[in-house]
This record gives C-alpha cells, structure tokens and sequence, in this order.
C-alpha cells in the first residue's frame, strides 16, 4: 500500500492575541465546508469570545482527550480519534501548544506532523513569537520571553502562511472594550502606549516574516522551473546538476557552539541569517581533554544540549576533538572551517570584560586573528537593558 | 533593547507638538492595503464601517467601485451612501456634499482615481486630504499596484500599465495601514484579476505581489514605530528591520563587503549604508580609493555617509546606535602589531562596543 500524499498546512500568522485569527480559520473552515470539503475540528481554543464560539456551528467537532497529570485533568488534543475519523482537512487551534506530560507528543506541532503525514490536511494558528529564530528579538522587543517555539522548518512546510492583521490600536481597543478603567488613568496610559510601541514591532516583524515565507515557495519554485528548463533544453533527464544561482551555493555557515548559555542566540541567529542567504549551516562544539574533572562534565552536558538544540533546528551539529590542531581549540576551529569550505564563522562575542577582557587574548578573538581568509561574524547580546 | 524615556530634544518636543495639533484638527487615516482586485480590500473597508455604525458611529460612504461583489451590496443596504456626482460625464466623489454632510467616518475606495479636469482636486486621493483637513475620518482602500514608487515592481510582474496613481508619501502619512491579506489561491476565479494565462503562472505572480504588499506595510509600520518613538522621546531600537552598516576607508578591499551587504539586504529587505570616517588629510592615491570605494557603495544602492570624529571606532557605533543598525561590516585591519594579537586592535575595540548589534568580519 502506497502512503498517501501529506496534508497541506496552512498557518494563520498574527502577532498577539486577540489579532482574530481562530476567527479567520473558522470563518476559511467554513467556507471550505459550504464548498464540500470533510473537515473537522480538532481542536479549539474558544477563549469564551462569543463571536469566535459562534464561527463553529455546523462543524464537526472532535472531542478532546482527557489526560490526567498530578492529578488534575487536561484536556489534548485527540490525534488518534482524528486518525480514525480521517478527514480531508483538520483544524488546529494554537499551533505552539506543548501537552501535558504523558502525552504521546511533547508538542501540538509534532501532533500536526502526524497528521499531515496521514494525508490530512490542517488549518491552523500562531504568533510571530513563536518562530524559534526570532526568540531573542521577541525578547528584546516585549520583554518576554517566549518558551513555547516551533522550529522554522516546521513553519516552512506549510503551503500557505497567511498574515491575520489588525492595527495595534484597533487591538488594544478591543481589549479595553467594556474593560473598566482604573483611576490611574494616566498610568495605564503610559503603559499602553509602551505596549503598543511593542506590538507595532511585532507586527512589523510578522509582516516581514509573511513576505519572506511568500518568498522562499516562489523562489523554490524557480529553482524547480529552471532545474526543468535546464533538463529540457539538456534533452537529459532530471539527474542534470539543480541549477541554483552560483552564489547561493558559495555561502556555508558554521557556528561555535560552546557551553556558554548564547549558544542559543548564536544558532538561532545564524540559522535565520543562513534560512535567508540559502546557505548550508553547520555547527561543531570543541572538546577538550578534560581529565574527568567536575566543571568538565558539566560543561560537557551543557554542549551536548546546544549541539541537540542546533539539531532540532535542522543544523548539521558535531564534536569536534581539539587534540588534532595541538590541543588549540581556535585552531581546530579554523581549520575544520577551511576543509569543509566554511565561508562564514558564527561565534558569540567575548565574555571577558575589565582588565581580564582587556588584557587577555579570548578565544573569540584568536579565531578572528586565525580566519582571514572568511567571513566572522560576532552575535551580538540581544538583551534587554534596563 | 527596552524603551528607556529620556529627555527630549528641542527637535523631538516640536515634533510631537505638530503631531498632537495635526490630530486635533486631522481626521485620521486608515488603509486598507490589498495585492490584487479581489482579495477582499473593499469589503473589509465597507465591514469596519458597518461594525463603526453599529456602535454609534456617524459613517457614511464617499464613494465605492463598482460593479460591486454580492457581499460589498449586501453591506452596502446596511450603510449611508452620498452618491457619486456626474461631471463632464465621469463619476466623481462629491466633496462638497461630503463636506456639508459632515459624517464623523467617510468611506473610500478607489484612491487613485482621477477626476475630470476642472476638478477642485485632480485626484481622487487630494480629495481624501481635503475630508481629512476638515476634520472628517477616512477609511479608504487601495491596491499595491496604485502606489506610485511601487509601479516599476507591479509592472514587472502584471506587464500592465496603470496610469492613475497615489504618491508613496500619502501612504506613509496614513495613521493606520492594514494588509488584507489572502492566500493568492483566494483569488482564483475572480473576475477583473486581469492577468491572463495558465493557474500556476498567475499564482506565482499573485505571491509576488502579495509580497511586495507585505513589505510595503512593513516600511510603512516601521516609518510610523519610528516616528512614534522619535516623538515620546524613547531611545530604543527593536532591529525588525535588518540594517547594515558597511565601514569603509581608502584601505579596505571594500568589493567583498559591499557585495555581500548588497546581498545580505536584499535577502532581508533590509537597509543598506555605507559610512566613511573621515580622518586628517588623504594623499592623492588614498583619496582615489577611497572615492572608488564609495562609488562602489553608491553604485550598490547603499546610502553613503561620511562621518566626522577624532575616534573612527566610537564615530561608528554612535552612528550605529542612532540608526539603528543590526549588523555592521567591517574589514580586518591591516595592522599587525604584537599587542593587537591581545587587545583585538580597532575590530576587539568594534566588538566590544557593538552593544547589541552583530559585527561581521571580512578578510582582506
């Protein structure tokens, strides 16, 4: 038995609640319904908005499954029922969700994989701030920062990413609509006007990102009519060399993974910069000879979580031993770069500040010193400073 | 990094007292931006006017294109419609109705029509400006393929040529912008798209234009975040739009960088902005690189900048940090200097500095 073709996903964007997203899935969910389509629900967050409740009357819904965890109930989503009932398409509310534990997935997404790769397809719904490569500019921007992120490979499947836009202030009045005013009027002025700043940048960066996801389908779709042209002029099959722009092929990234907690921020920036170049991205941590002390192993286990962070990013992610190069990990570095035809190093900037930073060569700064024939780029801190 | 309040400068508090007098008087602005005829621009237009309206609000419609879809008539029963007038046998908004009816909200569509010459306003837009001026609220609606500045890119992609079209600055004036945006396959079937030929073609140019919606609405956010922020006297810089500063002097081999800036903007839709650090007296053959270097820049599209400062490192982070730029590029210097193998020399110096801002080496 052949498996069937994967699902379509479509992901409807915003950038804060309340933006009307459920309500424009429910409202496309309908529509699809009126033209013939078997689609479902299976799963919905009504958040007690009338408005949004009243979008899914007339569709089949599929009850949830309880889960009970320290002895309380939860209520998951139920993708083994939805398996079973198998409709065309499926819709899935709140696309970053994480299930409680116990569950057969750690995370909604990976529930949805499940049922595209049976052939369903899905609807469903996210905020900018979930997209893993823009954690620390969320951050940055709101202050918060975000625990539940989906991939960028993941939001990358999707055939169609929709922006559901309203203006910040529109927003923020709905939000106040028939909320009573405390008398610290001008206060909570002052607040919201800082808010709104907030979700101005938030909305400008789910704009970009849904331009940029428009972008890379008709992109990949050149890449795949010119891979067509060249055959068909070749007169050869499709086997011909992918004809892709020469430069695009030229860029190759590789990040320095370390213990230090910015790996995360150096991997997800450079992933986002290679996600935009179409470049390759690779990742190695250097290990040294440690002698089984203490502080070694933890730094051992903290390693091996950013290299298992990067691979869950997709990031071809490696240990690399230093003793090659002579036990001189700036070394190693430049030198698995050169083999591997690495044209960009992603490294984090140097910790040492004061009189150490000043005085003394960092590692960071030895491999500027050693790589002048690439490109480095140091991340920045992408904090917040009071 | 977080909004920090501070004093404002002369130039910020004038600034802000425009703004607040400018909204006292001003009716405000809302758009509804779309990428294609039939992505639903005037119905969502014509929906806030209903919502509007059933909140109490005094709307009424201004002018509307017609032929109009089902659902466009159908909200069209439930609003007050000042109908268009005929002059010299074309249908034109009637602004002095308009203006003695005085609603509260006026509705628009069709900002880039033109009116009949010996119009008070030759376009349909300068109409707007004149409800706006009298203190009336517009909620309007366009296509990308009316701005002005976008036109080269429409036609590109469409191969029409449209000859009526609002300039790119009234947009930016607009106080609020929304992108109506649907998957382009919402399009199909709809008559009046006007690009012929097979599906898959006309999807690929539908996203493109979706595209360059998204990115119009983009800059016009970030303009309005900016100005925002200017006038509230907030020093911040959220870097959701990737600027890219390339450093450049007589001698650095500036090609690479001024390429890969040009690439890297590009891919991101970003800025880029060349600046040069002018420093004591060139000799004639430093002059001359530098000069090419700059040229280089220019030819690239980049916004050249020469800046002034005893220390060229801090001249460019300060420049770095008012413009808020989220990636620098440097060259490596070509000092060798023992001590700089410790101290980093001016890139250590850049590094350390660049507080919040990525600095991407080049080798030269």
């Amino acid at each position: 038995m052949t498996p069937p073709a994967p699902g379509k996903l479509k992901i409807y964007l915003g950038y804060a609640a309340g933006v009307g997203k459920t309500y424009q899935m429910l409202t496309d969910a309908q529509d699809l319904h009126r033209q013939g389509h078997d689609i479902v629900i299976g799963y919905f967050e009504p958040h007690g908005r009338a408005d949004t409740i009243a979008k899914t009357e007339g569709l089949e819904i599929i009850p949830r499954r309880k889960v009970e965890y320290r002895g309380a109930v939860f209520e998951e989503m139920d993708t083994d029922a939805i398996l079973a009932r198998r409709p065309e398409i499926c819709v899935v509310d709140e696309f970053p969700h994480t299930n409680v534990p116990g569950s057969a997935r750690i995370k909604r997404w990976e529930d949805v994989t499940v049922l595209l790769e049976a052939g369903i397809g899905v609807l469903t719904t996210m905020n900018i701030q979930h997209l893993e490569s823009l954690n620390d500019q969320v951050w940055q921007i709101s202050g918060v920062r975000v625990r539940e992120t989906i991939p960028d490979w993941v939001v990358k499947q999707a055939e169609q990413v929709v922006m559901v836009d309203v203006t910040p202030g529109a927003l923020v009045n709905r939000l106040l609509r028939g909320v009573v005013y405390s008398q610290e009027k001008s206060k909570k002025a002052l607040e919201n006007f800082f808010q709104e700043s907030t979700l101005g940048a938030l909305r400008e960066l789910a704009m970009r990102q849904t331009a940029h996801e428009s972008e890379s389908h008709h992109v990949e779709s050149d890449i795949a009519e010119s891979d067509r042209n060249a055959a068909i002029s070749h007169g050869t099959a499709l086997e011909t060399e992918p004809v892709v722009a020469p430069t695009d092929r030229f860029e190759r990234i590789l990040i320095l993974v370390t213990a230090d907690p910015s790996s995360a921020m150096v991997i997800r920036r450079a992933k986002r910069v290679a996600d935009y170049l179409h470049a390759d991205c690779m990742a190695v941590a250097i290990q040294r000879p440690t002698g089984g002390n203490k502080v070694a192993a933890g730094e051992r286990e903290a390693i091996e979580r950013h290299l298992n962070f990067a691979r869950n990013l997709h990031i071809d992610a490696r240990l690399l031993d230093a003793e090659s190069a002579g036990d001189d990990p700036a070394k190693a570095l430049v030198e698995f770069a050169r083999v591997n035809g690495v044209t960009q190093l992603f490294l984090a900037r140097p910790r040492g500040t004061g009189l150490k930073g000043m005085l003394q060569a960092s590692i960071e700064q030895r491999i500027v010193w050693l790589s002048r024939d690439m490109q480095v780029t140091i991340v920045a801190d992408r904090t917040r400073c009071a | 990094m977080t909004p920090v309040t501070r004093r404002r400068t002369p130039e910020e508090l004038l600034l802000q007292v425009q703004a607040e007098e400018a909204q006292d008087s001003r009716g405000r602005l809302k758009i509804f931006l779309g990428y294609a005829s039939g992505v639903g621009k005037s119905f969502r237009m014509l929906d806030e006017g209903r919502r509007r309206a059933e909140r109490g609000q005094d709307v009424a419609v201004g002018a509307i294109q017609l032929p109009a879809t089902q659902d466009v008539e159908e909200l069209l029963k439930k609003l007050e419609v000042i109908p268009l007038r005929t002059m010299d046998g074309a249908r034109v908004m009637d602004v002095p109705a308009i203006l003695k009816r005085q609603p509260r909200v006026c509705l628009v569509d069709g900002l880039a029509w033109d009116n009949p010459s010996g119009s008070m306003n030759p376009s349909r837009w300068q109409d707007v400006r004149q409800l706006l001026d009298a203190g009336i609220a517009v909620i309007a609606s366009i296509n990308i393929q009316y701005i002005a500045e976008l036109q080269g890119q429409v036609e590109r992609i469409t191969g029409k040529h449209v000859t009526q079209t609002v300039p790119q600055s009234f947009l930016y004036g607009t106080d609020e912008i929304v992108v109506v945006d649907a998957p382009p396959e919402m399009c199909f079937g709809h008559s009046g798209q006007g690009v012929a030929g097979d599906p898959t073609r006309l999807a690929h140019q539908l996203s493109e234009l979706r595209e360059i919606a998204l990115l119009f609405a983009a800059d016009v956010v970030d303009h309005q975040l900016e100005t925002y922020l200017k006038q509230n006297g907030v020093a911040a810089s959220y870097g959701t739009q990737e600027r890219i500063l390339v450093c450049i002097t007589p001698r650095t081999s500036a090609k690479a960088m001024i390429e890969s800036g040009k690439r890297n903007a590009e891919r991101f839709h970003g800025e880029l902005i060349a600046a040069h650090v002018r420093q004591g007296r060139l000799d004639d053959q430093a002059k001359a690189a530098l000069d090419r270097n700059l040229q280089m820049a220019r030819e690239a599209g980049a916004h050249v900048e020469i800046l002034e400062g005893d220390d060229p490192i801090e001249a460019i982070l300060e420049f770095a940090r008012e413009r808020g730029i989220t990636q620098i590029f440097m060259g490596h210097g070509l000092d060798t200097q023992w001590w700089h193998r410790w101290t980093g020399g001016p890139v250590g110096r850049l590094i350390r500095g660049a507080q919040g801002i990525d600095v991407r080496v080049f080798p030269q």
